[in-house]
């Protein structure tokens, strides 16, 4: 488990960052998985203090503060009308309400986890991440950056009349996920897939050669699914092989298709 | 660290550990339903309600729940008893070790919910490992219980309109 000397609840988020700055600190969030480490930590920064756990809707955008809990993410009503109940639909399986009440959105961000289904959602939305020093990120940009000393402040999401639908497998209730796999579809982008827990971390895939192009019919999200599953890289780890992996991405991938097309989440 | 929790009702201020979790301050208390089950996150062996909501206490710190109202069994007593005694008459407890844990979500949730739906009594008792029932037997009696109490409320609702109209008229024979 891990040991932690100094507790610091920032009163500001320069604070934060000053403290973070020491390679022996770091950032709180749910504690979720951070506490399962045998780290010695000599400053644990609190941001619980800030403010940033609230989910602010505009008409333009959502700003999701950094400790918000994914039980708030699932029960959002704003964020479950604008993603069709793929928000919802992306965390409810992660562990149990009372993990979700405690577990943060910054912390399953800033992890960037292979396994999250949350990293994997918001790619699919097309998210921003607001830092501290480093401003607004696209999130597909955060999630490929090497970890650094800066701030998780906020998560962005514009309304951009995004279409979403949310799958995942997993082997038993509550566990890891096998596969996660969310699609989107907007106005003036390509249709993506995005493809997590392969086990790496959720990479994005975009439709480049237009094969939803003319609609979503059983016949091109199928196709789709083949061509996702061929572009992305997969493992093997305790929970599956690679092999496996690739063919449950091409039937969540297709099913995620026509969850869009039907107007439903999963 | 000092810190000031309120504890089912009872003002505890004490100096702690940055690390010292929420489930070994309560354990330290005497609040001796919550266990650590798991180690890793999962079990929901060490549910408390803390302001208002149900947390798992080994990954809380104390320091985080600074200022925080917790709720654990032992404060819950009346509550935990009508539905604990409930669920064993249904026979959907067997080992009994998961029961704390599995209670204390249960009233979390009937205090969320007036009237959970299958889904969400599912969702809840996700979070409380049971190797025991496969779950079924504790959600067919946690359906049994809410109709129970729906039943309840309605004999009280229509004893009352019973009673409004009664007195109504006693109004009415004066005037």
């Amino acid at each position: 488990m891990i040991t932690i000397q100094n507790y610091v609840k920032a009163e500001s988020l320069e604070q934060a960052w000053q403290l973070n700055q020491k390679r022996s600190a770091r950032v709180m969030g749910g504690m979720m998985w951070m506490r399962l480490s045998r780290r010695k930590v000599q400053t644990v920064i609190d941001l619980s203090g800030l403010g940033l756990d609230k989910i602010e809707e505009t008409e333009d955008e959502f700003r999701i503060g950094c400790m918000t809990t994914l039980r708030d993410l699932e029960l959002h009503p704003g964020l479950s009308k604008f993603t069709q109940g793929a928000m919802r639909e992306s965390v409810r399986h992660i562990v149990g309400v009372q993990f979700r009440n405690t577990a943060t959105v910054g912390g399953s961000i800033f992890g960037r986890y292979g396994f999250s289904d949350v990293l994997t959602m918001f790619l699919a939305l097309d998210a921003g991440v607001e830092l501290y020093k480093g401003g607004i990120v696209p999130m597909r940009d955060f999630a490929a950056m090497k970890k650094d000393n800066d701030i998780l402040v906020r998560i962005i999401v514009k309304k951009d009349g995004c279409r979403t639908a949310y799958q995942s497998q997993r082997n038993t209730q509550t566990d890891f996920p096998v596969l996660t796999c969310a699609v989107s579809a907007a106005e003036g982008r390509p249709a993506r897939a995005v493809i997590g827990a392969r086990p790496g971390r959720a990479v994005v895939v975009e439709d480049e050669k237009g094969i939803l192009a003319d609609g979503i019919t059983e016949e091109s999200a199928k196709k789709f699914g083949e061509y996702a599953a061929s572009s992305v890289t997969f493992g093997s780890n305790m929970r599956a092989s690679a092999q496996y992996r690739s063919m449950i991405a091409e039937v969540l991938v297709k099913r995620a298709c026509l969850a869009l097309e039907g107007g439903t989440s999963c | 660290m000092l810190v000031q929790l309120t504890v089912n009702g009872k003002v505890i201020k004490e100096d702690v550990d940055a690390d010292l979790t929420l489930y070994t301050f309560l354990r330290n208390h005497g609040c001796y339903s919550i266990k650590c089950g798991c180690e890793t996150t999962n079990c929901g062996l060490c549910t408390v309600i803390m302001n208002g909501k149900p947390v798992l206490s080994c990954a809380v710190l104390t320091v985080r729940a600074d200022g925080a109202q917790i709720e654990t069994l032992e404060g819950l007593q009346e509550e935990a008893a009508e539905f604990g005694a409930f669920i064993a008459n249904q026979g959907a407890d067997q080992c009994g070790f998961c029961n704390p844990g599995f209670i204390m979500n249960a009233l979390a949730m009937f205090r969320e919910y007036e009237d959970p739906t299958e889904e969400q009594i599912r969702e809840y008792l996700a979070g409380n490992l049971c190797r025991c029932t496969g779950y079924e037997g504790q959600t067919r009696a946690m359906k049994a219980f809410l109709a129970q109490r729906r039943e309840k409320r309605t004999a009280q609702a229509e004893a009352g309109s019973a009673g409004e109209s009664t007195s109504e008229g006693k109004e009415a024979d004066r005037l």
